[in-house]
């Protein structure tokens, strides 16, 4: 199959080890994937923070890269949700951006929904040494509603050995720019959630969405709790001859 | 007397204060853990769930598309059934209304059923100016009256006190309003209630006038109905003499029908309880049984404009169960009182800015209370797309350009004029790739407070972007 990434701009800049272990993972799987360069970022910040405009004129440019695509890849729970939730929602009702958006909506996944509902797979052969945790993010758990399929992906992780996170539903605290807005809150949410983290023992704490990630493994870095954080991908795409560096 | 909201700090000036405390915290852990555990199971036992969330809000959005007609009907119904039906433009009009007839029963007290218009409009205090004492008898408005205190949660308004803080206000307060507290109060809640019981009897066998609120009035019979788990509100609403109910003109429904919707998911939501201790109903007067006049006044405050607003009218439908504070991660970790209204948490975040317009500071700071993580809306038993609102509210908000938003609709826009081309936005990485050795642990200015509590992550060497660029010449180069 020929799947388009987007890989969205925060993946782009700041985490380009999940891009890359995406294209691994797909290309070991034998798909075919594409990277339209026009892509920049899905507007979800300025969506959010009430820029609708701004995030307008970047939900044209993202139909504009992705209009011809089939299956559209984005390793981001907060993006995916962006494009398929609120981009139809963007455009007044019946406009063209409207259409548009709401056409593409259902073309747009999350990789464990496009391993699992597009692809039909939940082992992907991928082998991964280490007591991993899984924080099932907000975007991801309740507007993706992704369910049990990144749980499913990890248990045939071989050598992976998952404890479950307590809490685990409770939001981390980032919510984009809140974070800026509600320093308080929002450290007293990620020290919450670091905490219970810590509280599993794991290595490893996983998710779908770097943003989270980088909120709550900035939090576990400066209480020094020794715990890594790594993208749901880069998990999926070690192996034994290429595993991935922690 | 009850303090006052006005003259609130913003959110999130607020909630650096509420964040440092921490019995604060620590009250309101456990209190919202426990009752949302409760609500998750008693929801769980309905297998119908979701078909009755559904159903409450087709209701609800029915009755608000034709609320002109409703309320007429509601006002024809009281009136037919010997009640008399009074329209508050505002708050002070409202104020103006209860206390002309609390004054024309010659009576200079009162017994309040708890009721959320009534703090909204600021009754009591307006009382008070007139020389008329209103006395709570809900027994968490109780401790909040006593203690000068301002609630903090629509269903619990003390939620922010313990036990030991109950008993010291009961001490020390109970005597100047009425029955003392009785030597040697622990703070066993069976005595706590019990001291409480025993000071409310006393106002319940002496007062003539009570003034309510409702949960909601069905238009078809001109019937106002009120849940409640103490049996406090059945007293003031059958003893007096004269009562006296202030509602929002959005607690309409039409029919009893519509009400099996509700009396199923309000207790459910609010309390976990598969049904609330007391319903209780009243239809106008009956002679020789319960008051012998009633008066209800309906409210207004605002709730127009917002019907006005497409996005935001859905605001209306809620009935007040708090549930949404009970998940909130922020309530949670702030408690109501940081909100700086009447109405905190998620629903507070997006009624109060609506109400009272987003002029202010405050009312400007709420729509940002949120992290957006959305179980607002998954647990609202009518459905209120919270995080949608509030966004809408932001938009409002930041195209006011006010204080903060200025600097932030630049930054905004600079950030969109580099993502609005790939090019721009390449150029642009490569420039942070590049002073990647120069970017500090912690930052400074504004969102300084970012690295307060965190640590930045590594700036690549690499973007994804200039990676796959290189790989594809490699491909075509071996092609
Ligand atoms: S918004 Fe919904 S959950 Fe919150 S109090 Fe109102 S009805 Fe309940």
């Amino acid at each position: 199959m020929r799947i388009a990434l987007f890989i969205t701009c925060l993946n782009d800049t700041l985490f380009p080890d999940t891009g890359r272990a995406v294209v691994r993972l797909l290309e070991r799987l034998g798909h075919e994937v594409v990277f339209p360069e026009s892509q920049t970022c899905c507007g979800q910040m300025h969506y959010n923070t009430g820029y609708r405009r701004d995030a307008q004129k970047l939900a044209v440019r993202f139909v504009k890269t992705f209009d011809d695509a089939d299956v559209i890849l984005a390793p981001s729970g907060s993006c995916a949700a962006m494009v398929r939730d609120n981009y139809p929602r963007l455009g007044a009702a019946g406009s063209r951006l409207q259409r548009a958006t709401t056409a593409l909506a259902p073309r747009v996944h999350d990789l464990s929904e496009l391993l699992v509902d597009v692809l039909g797979v939940t082992d992907v052969g991928a082998y991964f040494p280490h007591t991993v945790t899984y924080h099932p993010t907000c975007h991801g758990l309740r507007l993706l509603g992704l369910g049990d399929r990144p749980y499913a992906l990890l248990r045939e992780v071989r050598g992976l050995e998952l404890v479950e996170l307590p809490e685990a539903r409770e939001c981390c605290g980032f919510g984009g720019t809140f974070a800026v807005k509600n320093p308080d809150v929002s450290a007293a949410m990620g020290a919450d959630k670091a905490r219970n983290v810590a509280a599993t023992g794991a290595e490893v704490l996983c998710a779908v969405d770097n943003s989270c990630l980088m909120h709550i493994g900035g939090t576990l870095d400066r209480q020094r709790a020794g715990v890594k954080v790594v993208h749901l991908a880069e998990i999926l795409a070690s192996t034994e001859q290429e595993p991935a560096q922690l | 007397m009850t303090g006052t909201f006005l003259g609130m700090p913003t959110f999130p000036e607020a909630a650096r204060a509420a964040t440092a405390d921490a019995q604060l915290r620590h009250n309101l852990r456990k209190a919202t853990h426990t009752i949302r555990d409760k609500r998750a199971e008693a929801v769980g036992e309905l297998d119908d769930w979701t078909r009755l969330r559904a159903a409450g809000k087709a209701v609800k959005d029915r009755t608000l598309r034709h609320l002109d007609h409703y309320l007429e009907q509601l006002e024809a119904s009281v009136t037919a059934a010997g009640g008399q039906v009074h329209w508050a433009a505002d708050a002070a009009e409202a104020n103006r209304i209860v206390t002309d007839l609390v004054r024309a029963t010659g009576e200079r007290e009162l017994v309040k059923v708890k009721s959320m218009a009534t703090q909204e409009i600021g009754l009591n205090e307006a009382l008070e100016a007139a020389g008329i004492t209103a006395y709570e008898t809900d027994l968490a408005e109780l401790i909040v009256q006593l203690g000068d205190d301002l609630p903090s949660h629509i269903l619990v308004p003390a939620i922010h006190r313990n036990r030991a803080e109950i008993r010291e206000i009961f001490l020390r307060e109970m005597a100047a309003w009425g029955t003392a507290a009785p030597d040697g109060l622990t703070d066993d809640p069976r005595a706590l209630a019990d001291a409480a019981r025993v000071h409310l009897r006393e106002k319940f066998l002496s007062t003539k006038v009570a003034v309510s609120g409702a949960n909601f009035a069905v238009a078809e019979t001109g019937t106002l109905v009120v849940l409640e788990s103490e049996g406090n509100g059945r007293m003031c609403l059958t003893l007096p003499e004269t009562l006296i109910s202030v509602v929002g003109i959005e607690k309409t429904i039409p029919t009893w029908d519509d009400l099996d919707i509700f009396l199923q998911t309000l207790p459910r939501s609010s309390t976990g309880e598969r049904m609330n201790p007391y319903t209780s109903t009243w239809t106008g007067v009956t002679p020789g049984d319960g008051p012998q006049e009633f008066h209800l006044v309906l409210l207004d405050n605002g709730r127009s404009d917002v019907l006005a607003d497409e996005v935001g009218r859905q605001a209306l439908r809620c009935i007040r169960c708090s549930a949404c504070l009970n998940i909130c991660p922020v309530y949670e970790r702030t408690g109501g009182h940081a909100y700086g209204s009447v109405y905190p948490g998620p629903i507070g975040a997006i009624l109060t800015p609506q109400l009272k317009g987003t002029g202010g500071e405050l009312e400007a700071s709420l729509p940002y209370a949120s992290s957006l993580c959305g179980a607002c809306y998954e647990v609202c038993p009518v459905a209120i797309d919270i995080p949608e609102v509030l966004v809408h509210l932001r938009e409002e908000v930041a195209s006011a350009g006010g204080a903060g938003h200025r600097v932030e609709k630049a930054a905004m826009a600079a950030a969109e004029w580099v993502l609005d081309d790939d090019r721009r936005l390449g150029l642009a990485q490569r420039a942070v790739a590049s002073a990647r050795s120069l970017v500090p642990r912690r930052l400074p200015g504004p969102v300084g407070a970012w690295t307060d509590t965190r640590d930045l992550p590594d700036i690549p060497e690499e973007s994804f972007r200039q990676w796959w660029r290189t790989r594809e010449k490699g491909k075509r180069k071996r092609s």
